[in-house]
């Protein structure tokens, strides 16, 4: 039985009293205010308006926080198989170390000398994860999966210019089934985008992709497995169609969970990729970030007069060791890099999170990481299957890797019962639900992604649930609109929320509209 | 092999069980489908160098990451050294709070209704941010102030579609501008969009209003206004610079330090469009540059708010009894929604971070955020005031500064990398040599100094900056 901690915790502004204090800040000795004097700020620019924050008490700001965390759900409470997210175990070990002094009193300009042991770990992780990847080159600048796109994007834009095509390369291809920040990331880096519909088994549409491809296509971004948790099986052929109107192969490493030590995109053909490392190596999400996203790419020849390759367009800073004077330091990777994309060098914590994590497991972890995620994704259809309203569409027989999408679409049509229904459903087994509505191409989707962290009890459990949630949408379809009983509020009025009367995101502009609408309805 | 802890089925009994379920003799018949031209073999990428191949204990690792460590420099007072980052004191707090697994191992609040507390704490960030900038609404974060800034730039290009100038002060932070120009590179490339710079006065280091006078036009898209500017100055004259640019009807940008709120006006009241910031001095440390948090705010307009970027979480209520609750909202910018025509590309962000400031700023409250300023205020001040008093030529520009602050050695004709090594001989880092990103400020370097320096942390610099250059090399 599940039920989830309930406060009805008043906001921050709600709680306090006059004159309260949380945090002193240390007196300055009279010698500093003798030398010093008055405040010499010009009246102009001086604030006169106080900011508008509440006064607690250390005691009341640790309990309110408390609280709330109380009234949240992570991994360490229990499975969180949201598709595409990856939300395996964040070993404690990597929080631990990632807390070191030693590295979180760094400040990101400091004189390399003094860094070095930091610098030396940070090269080792450059290059296990080209190893991973088999990539040449990574750079560790990016600060998540999306940023990483982005700088893969600015890479194949200035790609193109050097090699003196940047008039007629217009579009980025991108499959129906891709993560929304494939094409929003595009479209940042100035391209337009054109989608390219999957088969029935799951695979890019080979047809409809070179029905498309001409010497216009700058570049192609996919995942592989796919967001439909399949292996491309055709990624040879594919990267062959793009290569030979000299686009460039962009891998979304959102998906690298399933096929670790199985395959390796720089071995596919792609010559760009991005690895999340929130994902697949162990950081933690922190309720949506920080993250961090590796870029890596092939050290593709781009100018031979020039001597310009990939590589020296990558984002950021390069950690590189100086043979001779036996150091590690940082470049730039060359005059023709895209730039940096952040300040500094990168999302280090996550980073070091991600470093911790491949020395707990080295290669043969990893590869076993990726057997039991595929292990538990396969096992889980097995349990459910034949679950009546419930399918399994593309590739029906074909193998899942890191993740599986059903579809709930039949659900529906027999009794109006929605995916989201569904969802809500499991929240009040103590579950997080699935990914829902996402990928678009499958209708009334949950999209399941155990990891290899979850056990097999609840894996059982997880499709047991599923099982019930259907049997009573059939007995009883009025019950799961009810749905969730168990959380800390019951189902939340997403509409209205949302309806420009009310949107209130923050407590100020609640307050302004709350006195507009005073004689109305209150929010 | 062994189970592995993280792998809860990676039994041979528990594998067994799953193998036989779903009819198979080798795990590889799930990888079927990979083509052999690229399926990796297990010996080959056994032999690959990731990690040190094979599985360790935490105790092995423990020490392996202490040994790397330990190679590191331990300085013995906090760095000097500012420019977009500086050292400032995390209350055990906040360290605790974010550290618990129901925060930290939660993903994105897709799912609302039990994930209740983690909105509210980013629902209680946007607001609280919102008062300390006086601006009216606020994201959920950027990835961090340089991030941020740029984003406000595009997202001024498309409020602003029919103009085609950016103005940045020659005085903001050049870090902060190189992620700019990359951010801003395909639009430049392809002619959409030029960035033309403000020059800087001299004499006061400030932003040259004659020269945005000159420059500003009904083709301006946005100006950006750095306060404290990157020398630590303090832009007096802000108010006057809103005045000239809202008079063309172009958006201002300002970029804010979280902790000089408590004595700078701020930029709600300096008319700002947009605000931005590095939110970095407000309960985060320095971590070599990560899991910072890009402050992104604008005043209360449709216009702004339809192209705004980032997540926002708001106010809801429960369709059953209306209770208070919190939720995502106005998603309907965002990638995952609007895909190509999406106002960013972000998904991942900085909300743990923001949390972090959230609780900093639940601490700290209206009277602890005015004490922590001026206590900042008092120590960079007594900084200078002891380097002046001491021969050494502290704060080259006639405005006031907050902070942060430029030293120059030109006229002894020391290079600054000389002073350097002496310091850091004696475990004392210095500031950040300027004379790369600005050459006409020759030898000059900018100190930063905040609570976490203690009165005999400056007066053992001070001392230190003049031995050294007693004994400090000739220019090199
Ligand atoms: C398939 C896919 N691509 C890209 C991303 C974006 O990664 P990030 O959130 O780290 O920016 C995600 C994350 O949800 C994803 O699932």
């Amino acid at each position: 039985m599940f039920r989830q901690a309930k406060w009805s915790e008043p906001l921050i502004f709600e709680l306090g009293n006059n004159g309260r204090e949380g945090f002193l800040v240390p007196e300055l000795e009279k010698e500093i205010l003798d030398t010093v004097g008055e405040i010499h700020i010009p009246e102009k620019i001086r604030r006169t308006k106080e900011p508008e924050l509440p006064m607690l008490s250390e005691v009341e700001v640790i309990r309110h926080y408390t609280r709330l965390t109380e009234m949240s759900y992570g991994v360490d409470n229990g499975p969180v198989p949201l598709g595409s997210c990856t939300m395996k175990y964040n070993p404690r070990i990597a929080w631990e170390i990632a807390s070191d002094p030693r590295i979180t009193e760094i400040h990101p300009l400091q004189d390399i000398r003094t860094i070095q042991g930091l610098l030396e770990m940070l090269y080792e992780l450059q290059k296990w994860l080209a190893n991973i990847t088999g990539m040449d080159y990574c750079s560790l600048h990016p600060a998540a999966g999306a940023h990483g796109e982005l700088a893969g994007i600015l890479m194949i834009r200035k790609y193109h210019e050097l090699r003196g095509n940047s008039e007629k390369k217009k579009y980025i291809i991108i499959p129906d089934s891709a993560h929304g920040t494939n094409p929003a990331s595009a479209a940042m880096g100035g391209y337009s985008v054109i989608e390219v519909p999957s088969s029935k088994d799951g695979n890019i549409d080979i047809d409809a992709l070179r029905s498309v491809v001409d010497e216009s296509v700058a570049g192609l971004m996919i995942t592989n497995p796919s967001t439909l948790g399949l292996f491309e099986e055709n990624i040879v052929e594919i990267a062959n169609i793009i290569h030979e109107v000299d686009g460039l192969l962009y891998y979304d490493g959102a998906n690298l969970n399933g096929i670790m030590g199985y395959a390796r995109p720089g071995d596919m053909g792609f010559d760009i990729a991005h690895i999340n490392i929130h994902k697949t190596f162990g950081a933690p999400h922190g309720g949506g970030g920080p993250g961090a996203g590796p870029v890596c790419v092939k050290d593709k020849m781009i100018d031979e007069d020039k001597g310009i390759s990939l590589k020296d367009l990558l984002p950021g800073y390069l950690v590189e060791y100086d043979e001779e004077k036996q150091m590690y330091y940082l470049k730039k990777p060359s005059e023709y890099s895209i730039g940096a994309l952040k300040a500094f060098f990168g999302n280090t914590l996550p980073l070091i999170w991600g470093y911790v994590y491949i020395l707990m497991l080295g290669a043969k972890g990893l590869r076993m990481v990726t057997e039991h995620a595929v292990l538990n994704t396969n096992y889980f259809n097995k349990l459910i299957e034949n679950t009546q309203g419930l399918e399994l569409p593309y590739g029906k027989d074909r193998p899942r890797k890191h993740e599986t999408v059903i579809s709930a679409e039949k659900l529906y049509q027999d009794t109006g019962v929605s995916a989201e229904d569904i969802a809500k459903g499991l929240l009040d087994a103590g579950f997080y639900a699935p990914t829902i509505y996402f990928p678009l191409i499958v209708k009334e989707a949950l999209m399941i992604e155990f990891t290899e962290s979850e056990t097999l009890e609840n894996i059982e459990k997880y499709a047991e649930r599923i099982k019930d949630i259907v049997k009573t949408t059939y007995s009883n379809p009025d019950e799961p609109k009810k749905w969730p009983r168990n959380t800390a509020v019951g189902r939340i009025d997403i509409v209205k929320a949302n309806h420009p009367k009310y949107v209130a995101p923050t407590w100020r502009v609640y307050l302004k509209k709350l006195k507009r609408y005073s004689t109305g309805e209150k929010q | 092999m062994d189970a592995h802890p993280f792998i809860p089925n990676s039994s041979d009994e528990i594998r067994k069980k799953i193998m036989e379920k779903l009819g198979i003799k080798s795990v590889d018949e799930l990888f079927r489908d990979i083509p052999s031209s690229v399926r990796m073999e297990s010996n080959k990428w056994d032999e690959l160098d990731i990690g040190l191949k094979k599985p360790l204990s935490e105790i092995e690792v423990k020490r392996i990451v202490s040994e790397k460590l330990g190679k590191n420099k331990q300085l013995r007072i906090p760095p000097f050294l500012g420019g977009g980052a500086a050292p400032h004191y995390v209350p055990a707090v906040i360290k605790y709070i974010i550290s618990r697994g129901e925060f930290l191992t939660s993903y994105t609040p897709y799912q609302p209704e039990i994930s209740q507390g983690i909105l509210q704490a980013i629902f209680e960030y946007q607001s609280l941010m919102a008062e300390l900038l006086d601006m009216d609404i606020v994201n959920a974060s950027m990835y961090d102030g340089a991030s941020a800034l740029a984003e406000a730039l595009l997202m001024s290009m498309r409020v602003n579609k029919n103009r085609r100038k950016i103005l940045l002060p020659s005085n903001m932070n050049p870090f902060h501008r190189e992620v700019v120009m990359t951010y801003l590179y395909p639009h430049i490339s392809q002619g959409r969009v030029i960035v033309e710079d403000i020059k800087y006065d001299p004499v006061t280091g400030l932003i040259d209003k004659e020269d945005l006078k000159e420059k500003i036009s009904k083709d301006v898209i946005a100006v950006y206004l750095q306060n404290p500017n990157f020398f630590g100055l303090i832009e007096e004259d802000a108010n006057d610079v809103s005045e000239i640019v809202h008079e063309y009807k172009v958006l201002f940008i300002i970029g804010i330090e979280p902790l000089s709120l408590g004595l700078i006006k701020s930029p709600g009241e300096l008319g700002a469009d947009i605000a931005v910031g590095e939110g970095q001095p407000l309960g985060l440390s320095l971590n070599f540059g990560s899991s910072y948090l890009g402050i992104f705010a604008i005043r209360d307009d449709p216009k702004l708010l339809r192209q705004m970027p980032g997540r926002l979480i708001g106010l809801a209520q429960t369709i059953e009894g209306g209770e208070r609750a919190f939720a995502m909202v106005l998603q309907t910018r965002e990638q995952h929604i609007r895909r190509s025509k999406a106002t960013s590309n972000i998904c991942t962000n900085e909300a743990l971070s923001a949390i972090a400031s959230a609780i900093y700023l639940s601490l700290l409250g209206r009277k602890g955020l005015v004490k922590l300023s001026r206590h900042i205020y008092y120590k960079s001040h007594y900084a200078m005031k002891m380097m002046r008093k001491n021969g050494i030529r502290a704060n080259i520009f006639n405005a006031d500064f907050f902070k942060e602050f430029t030293v120059s050695f030109n006229e002894y004709n020391i290079s600054y990398q000389s002073i350097h090594e002496k310091l850091l001989e004696k475990g004392i880092h210095g500031g950040l040599y300027l004379g790369k990103l600005y050459p006409e400020l020759g030898e000059t370097a900018l100190f930063a100094f905040t609570e976490v320096h203690q009165k005999q942390d400056i007066d053992l610099l001070v001392q230190s900056i003049k031995k050294s250059w007693r004994r400090g090399s000739r220019y090199v």
